[in-house]
Parts: C-alpha cells; sequence; structure tokens
C-alpha cells in the first residue's frame, strides 16, 4: 500500500480542512476504500476518518418528522433504530443487504453512496423516497438531491474538498412504503445483478398518487425509470398494471452483459422485481403505512 | 511515519508502533504477536480475521491501526476463561465442525457474538450469524450444530 497519513478530525470544519489539502480522502467505514488502497484501484496521501465527528455518527428525528442520518452511522447502529425501523423498514432491509454482518458494523450509507456502485444497495430506495444530501464544502453546507450526486461507476459529484455530512429521509407520507429488492445468485456475501427500490404512495380513493422506482446495477449509475413512474401515477394498483409497470422499467434498463448476468436476464429481472417491490408497497401502503 | 496506537486487548491494555497503512489484523497479528486471528482473504470476504471492536463483530483487515486507537478488541485468545474452553469453542470440538481449523477463530467470534444478543437463535439465525465467514472443508452443518449445542449449554448453564 502507498504511504498515508492517518487523521481522526472532532469537526466537519476541521475534516473539510484536511480534504482540502490534496490527496485527501475520507473514510467512513472503510469496507470500500481499505480493499480500494490496498489494490491500488484509490489513491491517498492523507485519510480522514469522519468516525468521531459527532453529527456525522449522529440518527436524529427532524421538525418536519423526517431524518438526519449522518454520513458515518454504521449499518449496524441503522438496524438498531427502532423509531426509524418504523418509518423506513425498507432502508434498514436494504442496508443489511450490504456485505456481512461484520461489514454492516463499519459500513455506512454515506460509504454505500460515495462509493459509487451502480450496484450499491441503500442507494435506489434513498432515491425512490427523494432523501436529500448535506454537503460541507469551503463555501459552506448545500443540500441537494440524491439524485444529482451518482455520476459513473466509482464517481460522484463531490470535489475532492467536499465531504457528505448527512443524508436527508422526508417525513414518511400516511399510506406510504418503500421497498427495495435485489437479486443475487447467492443468498448471502453477493452483489446485485440487479434490483429495484420502490416507493408508493396511495390515495384517498386507494389510486396510486406517487410512484418512484430506482434500478440497481443495470446502468452505469442507479437508475430512475421515470416512463414507469409515469404510467402508474393516478391509476388503481391492479396486477395487470404492476406487470405492465415493470414492463416498461426493463424498458427502460441499460443493462450490460458481464461474468455475473446477461443483459437480457438482467431486464428479465427487472421486470420482475420492478412488479414484485411495487405489489409489495402497495400492500403496506394500503394497510395505512402511517407515521407516528 | 510509525505512531503509538492504544487498545484494550481481551481486557488488557496494549500499545503498539504501527505504521498508518497497517491494518487491525497486522497491529493483531504481526506487533502483538496475537497469531489466532487469521489473515484469509484481505478483501472483508472470508471472516478469517473476525473480531470483536467495541462488541462488534468486524473483520480486521478491513480496520486500520489507528481506526482501533482507544477501542476494546477480542480477539480468540481472549475468548476461553483461562483453561476452560467457551461453550462455543467445546461445542465445535464435540461435534467435529473444525477441520482445517482456519476459519474456527472467525466462526468462534461471530458465534460469541451472535449469541451475546441472541441466546437462542434458531438454525436459520445461526447460519446468518456465520455467513461472513467461509469454510471450505465441514460444509457448515457441523458447525452449525454446534453453536445451537453451544446456545442450549449456555441456556442450560444460566439456569443452574
Amino acid at each position: 500500500m502507498q504511504a498515508f497519513s492517518y487523521e481522526r478530525p472532532r469537526t466537519v470544519e476541521d475534516a473539510s480542512r484536511l480534504l482540502a489539502g490534496g490527496r485527501a480522502r475520507a473514510l467512513a467505514g472503510g469496507t470500500d476504500l481499505i480493499p480500494q488502497l490496498r489494490e491500488g484501484r484509490r489513491e491517498a496521501g492523507t485519510i480522514v476518518d469522519l468516525k468521531h465527528i459527532g453529527e456525522l455518527g449522529a440518527i436524529v428525528r427532524t421538525p418536519d418528522k423526517g431524518w438526519r442520518i449522518g454520513a458515518a452511522v454504521s449499518v449496524r447502529k441503522l438496524g438498531a433504530d427502532g423509531d426509524l425501523a418504523r418509518d423506513y423498514p425498507g432502508l434498514i432491509e436494504a442496508a443489511q443487504l450490504i456485505g456481512s454482518l461484520q461489514v454492516q458494523s463499519r459500513a455506512t450509507l454515506g460509504g454505500n453512496l460515495c462509493n459509487g456502485a451502480p450496484s450499491a444497495d441503500a442507494v435506489p430506495l434513498l432515491m425512490s423516497i427523494e432523501a436529500r444530501v448535506e454537503i460541507a464544502g469551503k463555501g459552506g453546507r448545500r443540500t441537494v438531491s440524491m439524485d444529482s450526486l451518482p455520476l459513473g461507476p466509482g464517481k460522484i459529484a463531490l470535489a475532492p474538498d467536499e465531504l457528505l455530512v448527512a443524508i436527508m429521509l422526508p417525513a414518511r407520507p400516511t399510506r406510504s412504503a418503500a421497498r427495495y429488492l435485489r437479486f443475487t445468485p447467492r443468498r448471502e456475501m453477493d452483489i446485485a445483478i440487479a434490483g429495484a427500490g420502490v416507493a408508493v404512495t396511495l390515495g384517498a380513493g386507494g389510486e396510486i398518487a406517487s410512484a418512484r422506482i430506482t434500478l440497481a446495477s443495470v446502468a452505469p449509475v442507479p437508475l430512475r425509470a421515470t416512463r414507469a413512474e409515469a404510467r402508474l401515477v393516478g391509476e388503481g394498483p391492479t396486477a395487470a398494471l404492476l406487470a405492465e409497470a415493470g414492463q416498461i422499467a426493463a424498458g427502460e434498463a441499460k443493462p450490460i452483459s458481464d461474468t455475473r448476468a446477461s443483459a437480457d436476464y438482467r431486464r428479465e429481472l427487472v421486470a420482475v422485481l420492478t412488479r414484485r417491490a411495487l405489489d409489495a408497497c402497495v400492500a403496506e401502503a394500503s394497510i395505512g403505512g402511517a407515521t407516528v | 511515519m510509525k505512531t503509538v496506537v492504544h487498545c484494550d486487548v481481551n481486557g488488557e491494555p496494549r500499545e503498539a508502533l504501527a505504521d498508518p497503512r497497517d491494518t487491525l489484523l497486522v497491529l493483531l497479528r504481526d506487533r502483538l504477536g496475537l497469531t489466532g486471528t487469521k489473515e484469509g482473504c484481505s478483501n472483508g470476504n472470508c471472516g478469517s480475521c473476525t473480531v470483536l471492536l467495541d462488541d462488534a463483530p468486524v473483520c480486521a483487515c478491513l480496520v486500520l491501526a489507528g481506526e482501533a486507537e482507544g477501542a476494546q478488541i477480542t480477539t480468540i485468545e481472549g475468548v476461553a476463561d483461562g483453561n476452560t474452553l467457551h461453550p462455543v469453542q467445546k461445542a465445535l470440538i464435540e461435534h467435529g465442525g473444525t477441520q482445517c481449523g482456519f476459519c474456527t477463530p472467525g466462526i468462534v467470534i461471530s458465534a460469541v457474538a451472535m449469541l451475546a444478543e441472541n441466546p437462542r437463535p434458531s438454525d436459520g439465525q445461526i447460519r446468518h450469524a456465520i455467513a461472513g465467514n467461509i469454510c471450505r472443508c465441514t460444509g457448515y452443518d457441523k458447525i452449525v450444530a454446534a453453536i445451537a449445542a453451544a446456545a442450549s449449554e449456555m441456556q442450560a448453564g444460566a439456569k443452574r
């Protein structure tokens, strides 16, 4: 491994300063970064450990009944928060698909996002529930839509001196649900060959008031299936409609063939996973899905 | 430049010189001489190097030595009570749950971590708890049976 120094800042400001120093990399859980450094796939002169900055390790209920999840909160800690799990059980479920329990003791939502993998398990659902991210940089802080962050495999729209501080979840709407389903050849310790993160809100008459679908592992970035979403809105959630939306999403996917699966197989999986995730969300949303 | 890392290992305060690039695995094995923790893939995939870091199971190969500053670490050397093996260790021997033995330290730590949170696991929960520990010898059945037996033994022990 190349030589680097290890820093442990206590504040976002100190971390920003270290990152602005050049050739620095933020370390959250390290489950991706440490092997990448070892294998020479990423470089760093300074490793900036974010785990000792208070707000990056905190899960906070916001005044608008949403959630603010520090970028360095581990999946293990996320899963132990009962209130968050009641609001967004699908998010906990998705995060707990990441690696092994050992990996989940360290891995973070911020890292899952910033590693920039198209297969990141926690990202599609976050994009579908319209999570936003708070970013700290030289000019202060800004909050942007998560959709704007992924740029390509391993690439995200963060400047080298910028730092992901928190992931902001909106208040869960009444009669809503969000779930992520993926397919892996093995049950554990595997990477999705396709996945679908879906969020559905039902209207007073049981019709679909809003639907968002984000696909994993079928494009260079987590991909919104906007045509499938548009087909659903305003309609009653019949089995035929949900199946049709799955087919439309499959058409929107841009998968490649590689050693893990063919493009055709991935498209088939998108149709099935999208339909099943929609079905699960509609069932869950129609029995209430009310918060607090 | 090397720095001194202070941490508590198996209940004893330890300090060691470490390069910033050293992982916790290197710190334990090469700097502190605790070679019970094994290096398998060095990528977080095999679980051979599983240790407890502040009570959470982690792959020591995925933690930098510097990250362990101030932490409490339990390795396989800290699981037995003196010369008395932990029930998980005893059960693995009795059930033939080890063969080459290379994955065994990691399996023991994963099982001990699970039993601390879930003293009465189902077979499915045991399999999930050791899903991050790859064994290429025994086929897992004997390991799962051993951990289930250890759980029963510990329950019975708690009642005695």
